[in-house]
């Protein structure tokens, strides 16, 4: 049983694992579990064709199989081999509000974010991922660069 | 800049010979007239001693059973369907599925379009302001069919091994009947899914063509058909043919915005005409009840007004139980009540808007001695400023406001018929392989089809042709309605087992 739990949001841009690195080590420093969240950003309110929405929910499927074989699974047998207690999950939204949310249901005490992304023209013009989450988390945020 | 001026070689290359074209349209014109007429007369008679078809009353008699049968659901249960199209019973695990505002956003893209364009501006120039008042009653009793529809549409539909999800009327129709033990059932969904196919091949294809055509060499200049008809089979294969997402989904994304643009000038018009808001509803009450000097008076708004509602949101056809049916839900009632807000939007909304711009604009030509509208008896409807009718008649009247407003409309229109297109290619092809089954080559068959259909629509001047598939479109409102008659009590049973749970706590309320 371990004391605290740490929320990795996890993204893995260009195989980048220095925000699972550092969560590991801070970790196993305070005798943490961490807690690996993967967002697919989702929202309810986008347009569809009667066809997208037929196949929605087979995509949906296909994504979330993909997402968990390809990035999920090999992140948590990477903290699992550090001796680091683990658990994760997949979610649809908008990624810095859900990070948050899961972050309460897992009384969280710690969110650790990578950097990445953060100088797109987009991050720059509807701000990023770690900076939403600098501005809404409650917990301290750790931004891994 | 006109088009035929900018390329004159190249239209004058592309240009058929017209007496070639004019002899193909003649003949298939007459060939269809001979054998379909009889079935475009019987769908779209008259009762007897009026100018209201049948086929409307048969869509506002529906509209009256469901709303009586289910305790005027589209008033009670008004507020709870924004509460679900806003995810407040949406579990968040769930997220990725298609949401309720997806399945509704993707209905209407469907349903708005000429008919709140062009259809009220008909009911207007010839039942007066006042049908919009009853097109508003119609409208409201509608929302109680598209209810029934859809929340059947949900609760019969298919899902595939492979994650597809899809449904509709020929599936409810089916497994319903058969778990009411009712015979016919079979029979009856390939009868309507033999309207759906060439009702979407008229009504959802040839004539959004058509009228897309009408639009765009009003702006451009006249030049043959189906040079638009040509662009526009391309652009509609590459969508359903050849699975170019981007397309449909930009056109998704314009359509809705095209939308609320109308509603936002509609508004802005309104706000700079005030003064004259209150005077506006007062035209269409009184005019609701005496006709303020249309001919025909009260019967004349009140059959307008019926006729372009149900023509306009489609409830009754079947199309949105189609549309609606692969939503992610645990209650297929929740899609009932989502849908139910589509006349609303389409016609309630929307319809309002556009007889609203049309009578404080002032384009509807008043005897200012007797304050009645003054009626063109030789055209058969009010006498307008420019003595247009019709999709122009909405045209000038925004740009009575602001000049620039018809070109916009134009490619609105464009946009909204194009929409309109992708929307019933699906609804046809799932008819389609409800009748030949599922399979690449059979539904590419279709779909090569469809975009055929789009060049004749909009080259050849055929109106017996896109009158029998409009015939069609409304065919597949009488079995529809048979069956939703039929069906209606398992739909009530999904609501008071919905309502009972939902006032229990047992359906759980996630935000808000």
């Amino acid at each position: 049983m371990t004391s605290e739990t740490y929320v990795v949001a996890y993204e893995c841009v260009e195989d980048d694992d220095s925000v699972l690195d550092y969560a590991i080590a801070s970790a196993k420093k305070t005798g943490a579990g961490l807690h690996i969240v993967h967002i697919l950003e989702w929202s309810p309110y986008t347009f569809l064709t009667p066809q997208e929405i037929e196949e929605r929910h087979g995509r949906r499927k296909e994504e979330l199989t993909r997402a968990k074989e390809a990035l999920l699974d090999p992140a948590m047998a990477r903290v699992k081999a550090a001796g680091v207690p683990v658990d994760g999950e997949i979610r649809y939204g908008s990624i810095a509000e859900l990070v948050v949310a899961i972050t309460k249901e897992v009384n969280g005490t710690m969110i650790y974010v990578g950097r990445s992304g953060m100088h797109s023209i987009s991050a720059r013009v509807f701000g990023s991922v770690p900076l939403g989450l600098a501005q809404i988390a409650h917990v301290p945020t750790v931004i891994v660069p | 800049m006109r088009f035929n001026k900018l390329f004159p070689a190249l239209v004058a290359s592309l240009t058929p010979a017209p007496l070639m074209a004019q002899s193909l349209d003649e003949t298939i014109n007459t060939i269809f007239a001979d054998y379909t007429g009889w079935y475009v007369s019987f769908i779209f008679a008259p009762l007897p001693g009026t100018t209201f078809s049948w086929i409307a009353l048969w869509l506002v008699v529906g509209a009256l059973i469901f709303t009586g049968y289910f305790g005027f659901i589209q008033l009670r249960g008004f507020t709870h369907s924004i509460q679900l199209v806003k995810g407040d019973y949406s579990d968040p695990h769930d997220a990725g599925e298609v949401s309720h505002f997806q399945a509704l956003a993707t209905a209407l893209s469907g349903t708005v379009g000429l008919g709140n364009i062009a259809g009220v501006a008909v009911a207007v120039g010839i039942g007066g302001p006042g049908a919009t008042f009853w097109m508003v009653i119609a409208g409201i009793f509608g929302m109680a069919t598209k209810f029934t529809e859809c929340t059947l549409g949900v609760k019969y539909r298919n899902e595939y091994p492979d994650g597809r999800v899809s449904g509709g009327p020929m599936y409810y129709i089916t497994k319903g009947f058969a778990e009411r033990g009712l015979p016919g059932g079979k029979i009856l969904a390939i009868i309507f899914c033999i309207f759906t196919i060439l009702g979407a091949l008229g009504g959802g294809n040839m004539f959004q063509a058509n009228q897309a055509h009408a639009q765009l060499s009003g702006v451009l200049g006249d030049y043959p058909g189906w040079i638009t008809g040509i662009v526009i089979a391309i652009v509609t294969f590459m969508v359903i043919v050849g699975g170019i997402k981007s397309i449909a989904s930009v056109t998704e994304k314009v359509v809705p915005f095209m939308g609320i643009f109308y509603v936002a000038v509609s508004l802005i018009i309104l706000l700079m005409n005030f003064d004259m808001i209150g005077w506006a509803f007062g035209q269409i009450f009184m005019g609701a009840f005496t006709g303020l000097g249309v001919v025909g008076g009260f019967t004349g708004a009140l059959i307008q007004g019926f006729r372009r509602a149900a023509f306009s949101n489609e409830a009754g056809i079947g199309s949105a139980a189609i549309a609606h049916s692969a939503v992610k839900t645990k209650e297929p009632i929740t899609e009932g009540y989502v849908a139910l807000l589509e006349p609303f939007i389409d016609t309630v909304v929307i319809c309002t808007m556009t007889a609203l711009v049309i009578v404080i604009t002032g384009v509807l030509n008043v005897d200012p001695e007797t304050g009645l509208y003054v009626w063109n008896a030789e055209a058969g409807r009010i006498s307008t400023q420019g003595e247009v009718a019709g999709v122009e008649l909405t045209s000038a009247a925004f740009a009575s406001v602001f000049s620039w407003f018809p070109a916009l409309l134009a490619i609105a229109v464009v946009l909204f018929a194009f929409s309109t297109m992708i929307s019933w290619s699906y609804y046809g092809l799932k008819a389609w392989t409800y009748l030949f089954g599922e399979g690449a080559a059979k539904e590419i068959v279709f779909k090569v089809i469809f975009c055929i259909f789009i060049v004749i629509g909009s080259a050849a001047n055929l109106g017996p042709v896109i009158d029998f598939s409009d015939a069609m479109l409304f065919s597949m409102a009488i079995v529809n309605i048979i069956a939703l008659y039929l069906l209606m009590p398992i739909v009530k049973r999904e609501l008071s087992s919905y309502i009972a749970r939902l006032h229990s706590g047992e359906i759980k309320r996630f935000k808000g």
